[in-house]
């Protein structure tokens, strides 16, 4: 099953490579895995996706736990949660039609079209990660010219929350 | 008042109340040494001849005193030496910190000379790391180092120090207690959980406790023994539990795994309840993960909450120290009216007792014939009254060290279980001889493992140390040998020991006794004459068995109870 695990870490160097290496050296996998400082400075705040069984995802919360830098983790498939992906995507529009169509599919998914240049627009998107998967494939047609995704990040709904 | 760094280091030391450390100097490490040459009178540091033997020797004293060993080593090589002994640690959960030398901070990154990341190497297999890169934050650095590496599972921590914050100064402050809000052990048991783990207990029918380095480490012995006896449970121990409980105890079934008894893990095998306490499901101990213990409701007691239903799937998780939860445990018991199931537990008593009358540990020792290794282990046993420190190596001769060696007293047995180092055994004993200059040590070894550390005798003649060297010699890589034999018909791959060194020669060029005993008849004198040897290290190269192997076995992919016995 598909695991969203947000961990609380102290901000420090190494930290990060630490639950990286976690997850290689016991060989967990990691679909995305975000991070950034929080309001406390002194925290990070790291959004990791997996895959496993419930007995694997019970060992990778355990094992996050155990890392020294790691001050909480909470696994928020177990709670009802939210998750948000952004995305910038860069389309060619060369062609008069590709402006308009692009425009409109933007606008349909609800993404900002945040730079444009004689050739090329830049489309800022956010969702879920479906969402983000159907806009890269509506605009199939076009010529895609990069992609940026940030990774899931998640939080709990209502008062269940990762703090310390 | 300011003091440099490398004041700031060994204050940090005398306040841990280290005594002894075990190193070996250069470039990055020259201002600590300086200081520790000012303070010698107060910090006795142990010049290894490889820092790989640093660091199983701070491995021996922590696993025979349960205080942190320590060890230090330059950037670069000395960093990368002291590699194996770290990994080693982490696997046998030994309370270590090791400082390294590391490259000025301006020079980190640069491909500096005798830089590496040891920081980055060290990461999987050391429980905390640190990098060291501002000298206020020396002292509560090294505080954070010793609390980590001593408290919960306890583990190997590294702290690398950058030769420019050795001269740099600041006021020194040692913290009298460290809190870390990412790191807090959970000592106390779940009193809701032992109270179901007593239910089961008195409602068991067939039980076994199965007990391990956790009892060891958590200084538990005797209120496990206390346990055992007021329950009269069967209990075997892993490899790395022996001595936790009283071999020659009677309810004592012996070791379980691989190489444990044909009554221990037939036990296993067909309990209704396993009490797993300082024990982590080892595949050495499971065998076939599929066949493991079938018909057993499981308890387990670990401080490391990812010890539990790690391999197995446990029915009663405690996380808590041994120590504490078998205190609440013995609470509980003897606040109940109701006792185990005295019926039960004859006739499940009266079963182990059939298995036990295979005698899967019998061999024999024709007076004629090649000398046993195990008969070598048993009269040293004899002659020691079951009350020295054993020390061992990797192989055969381990796995008879462990069958053969009855230990009575926890923290006499020091091994490498996890990582399985061969080269452990000698530096190891140094570190014990050096936290009881009394009491009889031995390195029992093998003809291959021997001389992966073997330049350690050269420190063992600077600082007297008089250690007894009891060499398993039959010209093999023994344990690989037997693998061979057995799984690739015996088509013995590199492992036959070609060359062999005169070890007698050798023990003497490096100013010691040597002895080499081929005969039955002379093992018993030769043992007692290196006993009374007090001041001297004596190398015993004993002529054994070539061919001889390990019994009871369990292959690979095998269940328990599907042992080799002969
Ligand atoms: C050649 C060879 C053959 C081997 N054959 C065997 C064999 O036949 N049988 C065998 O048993 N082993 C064998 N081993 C050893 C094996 O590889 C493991 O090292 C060993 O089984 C682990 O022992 P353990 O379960 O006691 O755990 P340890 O490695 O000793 O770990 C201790 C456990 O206790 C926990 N713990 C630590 N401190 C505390 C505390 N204060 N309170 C509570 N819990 C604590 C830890 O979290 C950990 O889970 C062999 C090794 C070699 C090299
Ligand atoms: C550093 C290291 N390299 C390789 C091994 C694999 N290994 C395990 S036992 C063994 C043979 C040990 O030979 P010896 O010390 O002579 O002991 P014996 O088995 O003959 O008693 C080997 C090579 C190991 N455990 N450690
Ligand atoms: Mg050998």
């Amino acid at each position: 099953m598909r695991h969203v695990i947000s961990i609380l870490m102290e901000n420090e160097a190494g930290a990060l490579s630490r639950v990286a290496g976690l997850f290689s050296a016991r060989g967990y996998n990691i679909e995305s895995l975000t991070v950034a400082p929080t309001d406390d400075a002194t925290l990070s705040r790291l959004t990791v996706v997996t895959r496993g069984s419930d007995e694997i995802v019970e060992q990778i919360v355990k094992q996050l736990n155990k890392l020294i830098d790691v001050v909480k983790v909470m696994d928020l498939s177990q709670y009802s949660h939210m998750e948000r992906e952004m995305m910038f995507i860069k389309v060619g529009v060369e062609k008069n039609t590709a402006c308009e169509a692009v425009k409109r599919l933007a606008d349909i998914f609800r993404g900002n079209i945040i730079d444009v240049s004689d050739k090329t627009y830049t489309i800022e998107l956010t969702g879920d990660r479906s969402k983000l998967d159907a806009f890269v494939n509506a605009l199939k047609d076009y010529r895609i010219i990069e992609v940026v995704r940030s990774g899931s990040m998640g939080i709990a709904r209502g008062e269940a929350s990762l703090h310390i | 008042m300011e003091l440099t760094g490398a004041e700031i280091f060994v204050e940090c030391l005398k306040e841990e109340g280290v005594d002894t450390i075990f190193g070996y100097p250069g470039g990055a490490v020259l201002f600590l040494y300086d200081e520790l040459y000012k303070q010698h009178d107060k910090i006795n540091h142990i010049l290894v001849r490889h820092e790989q033997g640093a660091v199983h020797a701070a491995e021996g004293y922590a696993k025979a005193t349960n205080k942190p060993g320590v060890a230090l080593v330059t950037s670069g090589p000395g960093a990368t030496n002291a590699v194996t002994g770290i990994a080693d640690a982490y696997l046998d959960s030994v309370p270590l910190v090791v400082f390294t030398g590391q490259v000025p901070r301006a020079l980190i990154g640069n491909d500096a000379f005798q830089e590496v990341d040891i920081v980055g190497i060290t990461r999987p297999c050391v429980k905390h790391n640190f990098l060291v890169t501002d000298v206020n934050d020396l002292a509560t650095t090294i505080k954070k180092a010793f609390y980590i590496a001593s408290t919960g599972r306890p583990g190997p921590v590294l702290v690398d120090i950058p030769k420019d914050i050795t001269t740099a100064r600041c006021e020194f402050h040692y913290p009298k207690e460290i809190t870390m809000r990412s790191y807090n052990p959970t000592v106390k048991g779940n009193k809701r959980q032992v109270r179901r783990a007593l239910d089961l207990m008195l409602e068991a029918k067939k039980p076994v406790l199965y007990t391990g380095g956790g009892v060891v480490l958590s200084g538990a012995a005797h209120q496990l023994t206390e346990l055992a006896h007021e329950l009269g449970f069967p209990i075997t121990n892993t490899l790395m539990g022996l001595g936790g409980f009283p071999s020659m105890d009677k309810q004592f079934i012996g070791m379980l795994g691989m190489h444990g008894t044909y009554e221990a893990n037939n036990a296993m095998h067909h309990a209704d309840l396993v009490i797993a306490i300082g024990a982590r499901f080892d595949d050495r101990v499971t065998g076939n993960i599929e066949k493991f213990c079938p018909y057993a409701k499981i308890i387990h007691v670990d401080i490391d909450p990812a010890s539990i239903s790690k391999n197995v799937k446990v029915d009663v998780p405690i996380v808590g120290d041994v120590k504490s939860v078998i205190i609440d445990m013995l609470e509980e018991l003897r606040s109940r009216s109701e006792r185990p199931d005295a019926a039960a537990l004859a006739a499940w008593w009266q079963q182990i007792k059939e298995w036990q009358g295979a005698d899967c540990l019998k061999y024999n020792q024709d007076v004629n014939a090649a000398i046993k290794a195990q008969f070598v282990v048993e009269k040293w046993w004899e002659v020691t009254n079951g009350d020295a420190y054993i020390c061992s190596d990797v192989g055969q001769h381990q796995m008879w060290a462990a069958q053969y060696y009855k230990f009575s007293k926890p923290n006499r047995w020091i091994n490498s279980g996890g990582l399985g180092t061969m080269g452990f055994g000698l530096p190891a004993a140094m570190g014990v001889q050096m936290a009881f200059p009394e009491e009889t040590v031995a390195c029992i070894t093998g003809d291959g493992s021997i001389q992966m550390c073997i330049q350690e005798l050269a420190t063992c003649l600077q600082y007297h140390l008089p250690i007894k060297v009891i060499s398993l010699n039959n010209g093999y890589l023994g344990m690989v040998r037997q693998w061979q034999e057995f799984f690739y018909q015996k088509r013995y791959a590199m492992s036959y020991m070609e060359a062999l060194p005169d070890f007698v020669k050798l023990a003497e060029a490096y100013g010691h006794v040597g002895m080499r005993i081929e005969k039955v008849s002379d093992v018993e004198g030769a043992l007692k004459e290196a006993l009374a040897l007090k001041d001297r290290l004596v190398f015993m190269d004993f002529i054994t068995e070539r061919e001889n192997n390990v019994f009871p076995m369990v292959p690979a992919g095998a269940g328990q109870n599907e042992m080799i016995l002969v």
